[in-house]
């Protein structure tokens, strides 16, 4: 309003460009900001029912604070003109209802919301009702994953990646082998905290088919960072195909197995099918059809898997696996082929 | 009628009354159900039972908190005076603690409340 009476030639030019520079970004801003809201790692953009619950708890608390704050700064813009002087007794009293009063009540009633929504957030069946179940373990710097049938024995182990069927609640006892770590997937649910020594219980229910990120939600070390995990929903009838199929172990000789082998792999890495038995590395088996590598830090391609082999410290710092720059080329190049193809 | 409650206590000991009621209620509801839900098996109760008990202890907790609450109303004159109460006098030195009382009450009171109300939402043991 007060620039009315300038003429386009008397505005000073700084204001002009600012004008012009805001514009773009004042478009993009909102638009960068508004995509980041979803995707595969938003709790804002739920693919289940206890991430809805928490989406929603979260708009309430957003809505809740900014009428709070509107009606802050209104109060602050309001006494901070002479006109509206008011006796003490008056201030007073606007200090013991807005000060005090009035914040109790909210608190109660947020308090109670959020409690009367814990329930739906962490649902709970116990053991003996639980029909999918999965052991995940935190380990530095990557997830060790066993499925569980319904006795609470381990039909087979994987690593940094979870399948869950559509529709079905998937529980989840969460362990940690070293530190304390923490299971997020941000789509689905809240987080959970591993503790070594403890198994601590999360239900997920995945509502859509799709692939969605998790993390290590606590910090674990130099690589926490680099210590993610991809969670797949699949139709239920896939993912009982998916469990038979990984059961039925069948021996495995394929190009690449011998140098694997006979470099060791085998003491600390196992693949179902061969003499690889080693329990101290990430289960390989069927490591082909993983979407990621070393714990979502690399994209799965061979050259990528050749260069974790050669130098897994460098790409995930203070990572048990030495490195093994030492053997000939080609046989780092042949394990990261039959890696990338193992089915 | 001689009166059950002393007429003035002039002791420092009336202003702690209802802050320690808060963290005696509060450490028996969080031990109570940690112990419950750690040894349910060991106990023939159920964990309603333990929700009960703790809701009878929140009113008696309360109700010690509000009796707290009046008597240093009394002793701040039932509000006839309007503090700071800063004179070096025993009468200033007395309205002060009573008002300073009556604030930690309203205070307690609140987070007996707070701490009270998972008990309404929270209705089983995980394990």
């Amino acid at each position: 309003m007060m620039d009315q009476g300038l003429t386009d030639a008397s505005r000073p030019r700084i204001s002009g460009l600012r004008s012009s520079k805001l514009c773009p970004s004042s478009i993009l801003l909102p638009g960068i900001l508004l995509s980041s809201c979803s995707g595969s790692h938003s709790p804002l953009d739920p693919a289940g029912p206890e991430a809805s619950h928490v989406a929603h708890l979260f708009f309430v608390m957003l809505v809740g604070g900014v009428v709070i704050w509107i009606a802050v700064v209104a109060a602050l813009v309001y006494a901070s003109r002479k006109k509206n002087a008011h006796s003490e007794k008056a201030a007073g009293r606007v200090i013991l209802w807005c000060g005090a009063i009035l914040p109790t009540v909210l608190l109660c009633a947020l308090l109670s919301y959020g409690m009367w929504l814990m329930p739906a957030i962490r649902p709970w069946l116990p053991d003996d009702q639980q029909v999918r179940r999965i052991e995940v373990t935190g380990e530095q710097f990557w997830w060790r994953v066993r499925y569980l049938d319904e006795a609470g024995e381990v039909m087979f182990e994987t690593a940094n990646e979870v399948r869950i069927p559509v529709g079905e609640p998937a529980h989840f006892s969460l362990k940690a082998a070293d530190v304390i770590h923490s299971f997020w997937v941000p789509s689905l649910g809240g987080k959970m905290d591993m503790i070594p020594g403890r198994t601590n219980p999360l239900t997920l229910t995945a509502d859509r088919e799709g692939t969605y990120r998790g993390v290590c939600a606590e910090f674990c070390g130099e690589s926490h960072a680099l210590m993610a995990f991809t969670v797949r929903a699949v139709a239920a009838r896939e993912h009982d195909a998916w469990l038979a199929a990984r059961q039925a172990s069948k021996p495995l000789d394929a190009e690449g197995l011998a140098t694997f082998l006979n470099n060791g792999c085998g003491a600390c890495h196992a693949i179902a099918g061969t003499a690889a038995n080693g329990r101290i590395g990430p289960d390989l088996t069927a490591f082909g059809e993983r979407g990621t590598l070393a714990a979502g830090t690399l994209p799965h391609t061979e050259t990528d898997i050749a260069r974790f082999i050669a130098d897994p410290g460098e790409i995930k710092p203070g990572v048990k696996m030495p490195h093994f720059g030492m053997l000939p080329e080609d046989d780092i190049k042949k394990i990261a082929v039959f890696l990338k193809e193992l089915k | 009628m001689k009166s059950v409650i002393p007429r003035e206590v002039e002791s420092l000991w009336t202003l702690f009354t209802a802050p320690t009621v808060w963290a005696i209620h509060f450490v028996v509801c969080y031990a109570a159900v940690a112990v419950y839900c750690a040894k349910a098996a060991t106990f023939g109760f159920d964990f309603a039972t333990v929700r009960l008990a703790l809701a009878g202890f929140t009113v008696v907790a309360l109700a010690v908190i509000v009796l707290s609450a009046y008597l240093a109303w009394r002793q701040w004159g039932f509000g006839s005076g309007d503090p700071p109460h800063d004179e070096a006098t025993r009468k200033d030195r007395a309205l002060f603690q009573g008002f300073a009382t009556l604030l930690l009450s309203g205070l307690s009171f609140v987070a007996v409340v707070y701490v009270a109300i998972p008990l309404i939402f929270i209705a089983e043991c995980q394990r």
